[in-house]
């Protein structure tokens, strides 16, 4: 009875669940194929499993002895059991054939999802590290390369191949509402072409295991118009503005002079570090600390004061220092946009 | 002779157990000391009691793998290998050997770090957080075999061009060992 | 409890044959004579015993995580110990407690009483095997309490667990721990493998050997192909970490995929290798509790057979998204949906002889009903997984976590139960309590499914596996608390089944020599076995032994009863071949085992011990093989006597 709560439980819980991060609310057309392809694996076997229980249960009722003792064991009757080996042969039968329904289902779906590839319009190089993802916009032009982390931004109604390697262990790229997962591996580089069809955010998460902090390494994918995209790109392309005032110009100082400047790039600025993420335009980023936080200056003071608190065993050290100082640095990276 | 050894093995053990502990053991927030950024001015020569140095912190990071393990990958971050290479030197000299113009020592290489040294070893001060500088120089201490075998780094996933830390033959500097008598040939 | 036996065959008496046998087979006393034994049914319990202590261990693991995940962003451990508690659980669910007690402990134990011999084939290797074990999961745990445990997940991939990015000795832990359980893995395959071809009873022909054995053969055969891959992936890791070799550093050419692939050529068969046993433990009670023969013997049989095989052609479906090209993923996929028919034909069969027969439902068999409804919920998530798209949108989630507890909690667990329930009486002579043996099935399958069908639906929502927590908002915090709750019946559950042993130890009904009427050969001897197994050892007229013995079924005699000496039969009919004999106790063993220890420890620390610590090794195995002079003429005699 359990068995059928389960199956009934699953019907229950599966659909009406719109996260940002799932396979049961698709985004996009290959997420859409992939649920059909669940969904008929879904009825398949659910009605083979109840099918199954259904004649178990009623076997044991009808077969069970309310003996005292164990009786003695009956010798086979060789024609109930041609009999019954007809039925199991037909059964057999009849699974075999199911399972050649979902066999031809997986590669029908798995050659339309690949099938998008050949139309990619954009490419997108997607490094992964320990615990934070590197997006890099690639142009022939060099000062035209964007750069940025944990949030991809990508036009929507328009496939996109994110090209990716890892730059230390294997990390695994995981957009459910979009696509299934590619793994990040040292050594090779892979291609995953995906495509969005409406405007929106979504959220992914890094799927191998890959260290301390593997549960927080996470990342925003910003599917824009293909308008939005191309005015957000330029943007991106260009250098930080410089200090407008005095307050913000001791915040740029306060970064250069302090641990920050070791690992960040800050383009226009004599920070130019790729250890850690660019910071370039920090501020039009939703997200901090790989998805793990939202973009809000508490947040960010919280963080830069102590990521050790936050993302225990991540790569930043604390970095205490004066308010003053913490209030113009903040100011400063409020400005980079 | 068989209950003395007997008495000592578990001593031994014991031994052997407290030393994997402080070998796997990773702090990951080093506190407030720890963070407070390295900028190498002493805050007063003035201190109470005896003149005895204070203590540094290295004997922790100098006995955690993981911590050596940081150092190694800071040694890379912040581009120590730009000039030392890895550890044969190049613009700046070698650290594998047992060479050291400005002292071998934890604090003289602290030093060495946070101050710099004149022709060309830049200042970090105010750049690194205490607890890292102290990572890499237990790091740089490994470079030359200062390290027992099971805390200092293995191979990278590198071109390999040098010999992995952990293998290195140790180096005796002449500040920190008596070197030989150097028989003069008849 | 009526005490009802079947041709009680082989009648036990205490007259002087009997006092004879046990003088030769007795094991030796005292504390250091408990070293010494060899005989299978003592290194059998011993095998039961800890590999069910390392059960224990790895659920209270469990619960700590289960804990650790009830409250998002939860800060109960840190990311270091989780990840630490996370391989732990796996690599002792694997390695420590799930092949040694579905495969070692059980065919350890009961192969030889099923086939009729005196005892397994090389005790002395069975022995050395039970120790090396034994000291691999104690190392593991003297590890794990000094901080080493190994941190880096059951499958180690590399370069995570490689010498960039895994410092300290944990993952070396980890390798070493590989190294002891397969070497012990592998004697026990050796000696089931004999055991079955030259061991069993006459007239036990390939067609009359209980499925049971069967199930224990084809495992044997799957650990002596599977497990020299991860030996191999496991010492490449050792030599990359410790020797600086450069196997999987893709800067010069390594690969870190060939470890995937060395790790999961083991890593899939393995699962196998767990359930065969599971599913003739199920062959076997319903055999016994349908009372009637089971339905199908040769396509169960064919089943196993193929199921061994195809096992090895599965294991790049735990790679689909490494980017592997789409002809070997449709191969894959096609291999990993074809092993639905032989598991199929098996439930088909089982369910075939329940319908047929008069059920008699006891514990055992309430397991095995448990393990129907479980098991199949995972054979239906396989088919999930095997798909590629779908795989690719639930691999490494929670998904994936729900299938495989379902495949093996469902597939090996359950019937676990259901085994010690059948054969305690074997083992120790006593009846176990039904009603507390029912208390404790009823509250771990409803505690099972509370507890593992939720994840199904985190893995749906978004939930990687191996996070030490997650966010709030994300729609998992109420699957986590319901899961988490869950756990503390399985916990109850556990805690009765060990209360039922122990009561049922002190107080437990004295049970008779075949307390089910079950027909194999265990049963035809008594409960607890004596030293010697079988005062007559007995021959066998059909596939039920016990039930189908012709009313004057000979047994076999003519045996040196003053040596160890045992007859050796045809592989495929079991006709006589010839007479051998079995090595007598010997404290060696154990003490090449220490020396074993002491190599494999010391190679975590200095690749060189591999090579001093050969001496030792060297020295404990030519003491262990030196024959005596008595032996040796014994030996002589009967080659003549053969080659006449």
């Amino acid at each position: 009875m359990m068995g059928l709560g389960c199956q009934l439980a699953m019907l229950l819980f599966v659909p009406g669940f719109h996260g940002k991060q799932t396979a049961l609310a698709p985004a996009g057309p290959q997420a859409f194929r992939i649920e059909h392809t669940f969904l008929l694996i879904f009825w398949i076997t659910a009605i083979v499993y109840l099918i199954v229980i259904a004649v178990l249960v009623i076997g044991v009722l009808r077969a069970r002895t309310h003996d005292k003792g164990i009786p003695t064991p009956a010798p086979a009757n060789p024609t109930h059991d041609r009999i019954v080996a007809r039925i199991v042969a037909g059964a057999l039968g009849v699974s075999i054939v199911l399972l050649f329904v979902i066999l031809v289902s997986s590669y029908r779906t798995s050659h339309a999802t690949a099938a998008l590839a050949a139309s990619s319009g954009l490419t997108i190089n997607v490094y992964g590290h320990q615990w934070w993802w590197e997006v890099e916009y690639p142009n022939s032009e060099p000062y035209k390369i964007v750069h940025t982390a944990n949030e991809i931004h990508v036009p929507a109604g328009v496939p996109v191949t994110i090209h990716s390697t890892s730059r230390d262990v294997i990390h695994s790229f995981w957009a459910p509402n979009i696509h299934g997962k590619k793994d990040l591996l040292p050594g090779y580089f892979n291609d995953l072409t995906l495509e969005v069809d409406h405007p929106g955010n979504w959220r992914g998460q890094c799927a191998e295991f890959c260290g301390a902090q593997h549960a927080h390494m996470a990342f925003e994918i910003v599917a824009q118009t293909p308008q939005d995209f191309q005015r957000w790109l330029t943007a991106q392309a260009k250098s930080a503005p410089p200090p407008a005032n005095p307050q913000i110009a001791h915040g740029q100082e306060v970064f250069l002079s302090h641990p920050c400047v070791m690992c960040h790039t800050i383009s226009g600025t004599t920070a130019n570090s790729r250890v850690g993420p660019d910071l370039t335009h920090l501020a039009s980023r939703s997200t901090i600390a790989a998805g793990t936080l939202p973009n809000t200056i508490g947040n960010l003071a919280g963080w830069i004061s102590n990521p050790q608190s936050i993302k225990p065993g991540c790569r930043m050290p604390p970095n205490p220092m004066s308010s003053a100082d913490m209030n113009d640095l903040l100011a400063y990276l409020e400005t980079l946009r | 002779m068989m209950p003395r050894s007997c008495r000592i093995l578990p001593l031994i053990a014991a031994i052997a157990l407290l030393s994997g502990c402080q070998r796997e053991h990773r702090v990951f927030d080093p506190g407030a000391t720890g963070a407070q950024v390295a900028n190498g001015i002493p805050l007063t020569s003035i201190h109470l009691g005896d003149t005895s140095p204070p203590q540094t912190p290295y004997a922790q990071y100098a006995g955690s793998a993981y911590a050596v393990g940081e150092g190694k990958r800071l040694y890379n971050a912040y581009n120590c290998v730009g000039c030392h290479a890895n550890g044969g030197g190049g613009i700046g000299p070698a650290l594998m050997d047992s060479d050291w113009i400005y002292g071998s020592k934890p604090e003289q290489i602290y030093s060495t770090i946070v101050q710099g040294r004149p022709n060309g070893m830049p200042s970090f001060a105010g750049k690194i957080p205490e607890y890292q500088v102290w990572e890499i120089i237990a790091y740089v201490r490994s470079m030359s075999g200062q390290l027992p075998s099971d805390i200092a780094p293995s191979r990278s996933d590198t071109m390999p061009v040098k010999k992995a830390e952990q293998a290195k033959k140790k180096e005796h500097p002449s500040d920190e060992y008596q070197q030989p008598i150097q028989q003069e040939k008849k | 409890m009526s005490t009802y036996t079947v041709s009680p065959i082989l009648p036990e008496t205490s007259d002087p044959r009997a006092q004879r046998l046990d003088a030769v087979w007795r094991e030796p006393s005292g504390f250091v004579g408990w070293f010494k034994a060899v005989h299978h049914t003592t290194i059998g319990k011993r095998y039961m015993v800890t590999a069910f202590i390392f059960f224990l261990a790895a659920g209270l693991l469990a619960g700590a995580m289960r804990l650790q995940l009830a409250f998002p962003e939860a800060h109960i451990m840190g990311p270091d110990l989780y990840n630490q508690v996370f391989t732990m659980h796996g690599s002792i669910m694997m390695f420590l407690f799930a092949v040694p007690m579905m495969f070692e402990a059980l065919s350890v134990y009961f192969v030889p009483l099923m086939v009729g011999a005196r005892n397994i084939a090389f005790p002395r290797l069975n022995a050395y095997s039970y120790y090396l074990f034994a000291f691999g999961g104690l190392m593991l745990f003297c590890f794990f309490f000094t901080n080493t445990g190994p941190d880096r997940g059951w499958f180690a991939y590399v370069p995570l667990s490689g010498p960039d990015y895994g410092p300290g000795k944990r993952p070396d832990v980890w390798a070493q721990l590989i190294t002891f359980t397969e070497v012990s893995a592998l004697a026990v395959a050796v000696e089931t493998v004999v055991t079955v071809f030259k061991l069993r009873a006459p007239g036990m022909s390939l067609n009359r050997i209980p499925l049971f054995v069967w199930g224990q053969t084809v495992t044997a055969f799957m650990v002596i192909f599977a497990m020299p891959g991860v030996v191999v992936g496991s010492t490449m890791l050792l030599l990359d970490r410790t020797g600086s070799t450069q196997f999987f550093n893709p800067a010069v050419g390594g690969d870190v995929l060939l470890f995937q692939h060395l790790f999961w050529w083991f890593g899939h068969p393995e699962v196998y290798i767990i359930f065969i046993p599971g599913t003739v433990i199920v062959s076997s009670i319903i055999t016994t509790f349908s009372r009637r023969h089971i339905f199908g013997y040769l396509a169960i049989v064919l089943s196993i057979i193929a199921t061994g095989f195809i096992a090895f052609g599965l294991w790049v479906h735990h790679m689909f998204a490494t980017g592997i090209p789409q002809m070997s993923e449709s191969f894959f996929t096609a291999a990993s949906i074809m092993i639905a028919i032989p598991t199929g034909t098996q439930i088909f069969c089982w369910v075939a002889t329940i319908v047929t027969g008069k059920l008699v439902l006891k514990t055992p068999m309430w397991w095995v009903l448990g393990f129907f409804f479980v098991f199949i919920i995972g054979g239906m998530t396989g088919m999930f997984v095997a798909a590629v798209p779908v795989d690719l949108q639930v691999h490494d989630t929670y998904f994936v976590v729900a299938h495989f507890h379902y495949v093996l909690i469902g597939g090996a667990v359950f019937p676990l139960f259901g085994a010690f329930a059948y054969w305690f009486p074997k083992i120790t002579g006593r009846m176990m309590s039904e009603k507390l043996g029912m208390w404790s099935f009823w509250l771990f399958f409803i505690g099972f499914n509370i507890t593992f069908f939720p994840m199904h639906i985190a893995g749906l929502r978004g939930m990687p596996r191996r996070v030490y927590t997650y966010g709030p908002g994300m729609g998992l915090t109420v699957l986590n608390q319901i899961e988490s709750c869950g756990y503390i019946l399985l916990f109850v559950s556990v805690v009765l089944f060990l209360l039922n042993i122990w009561v049922s130890l002190k107080r437990g009904e004295q049970a008779s020599a075949n307390p089910w009427g079950a027909g194999t050969l265990e049963w035809a001897t008594t409960s607890p076995p004596p030293s010697y197994n079988f005062l007559n050892l007995p021959t066998v007229n059909g596939r039920e032994a016990l039930w189908d013995a012709a009313p004057n079924q000979p047994v076999v005699t003519g045996l040196h009863e003053d040596t160890r000496e045992f007859l050796t039969t045809r592989t495929i009919d079991a006709e006589p071949e010839g007479l051998d004999e079995f090595p007598a106790p010997t404290i060696w063993p154990f003490l090449a085992a220490v020396a074993t220890t002491v190599m494999f420890i010391g190679s975590i620390f200095r690749p060189v011990a591999v090579s001093i610590g050969a001496v030792p090794i060297a020295i404990t195995l030519i003491a262990w093989f030196w024959p005596t002079r008595q032996e040796s003429a014994r030996r002589r005699k009967r080659d003549k006597w053969q080659k006449t």
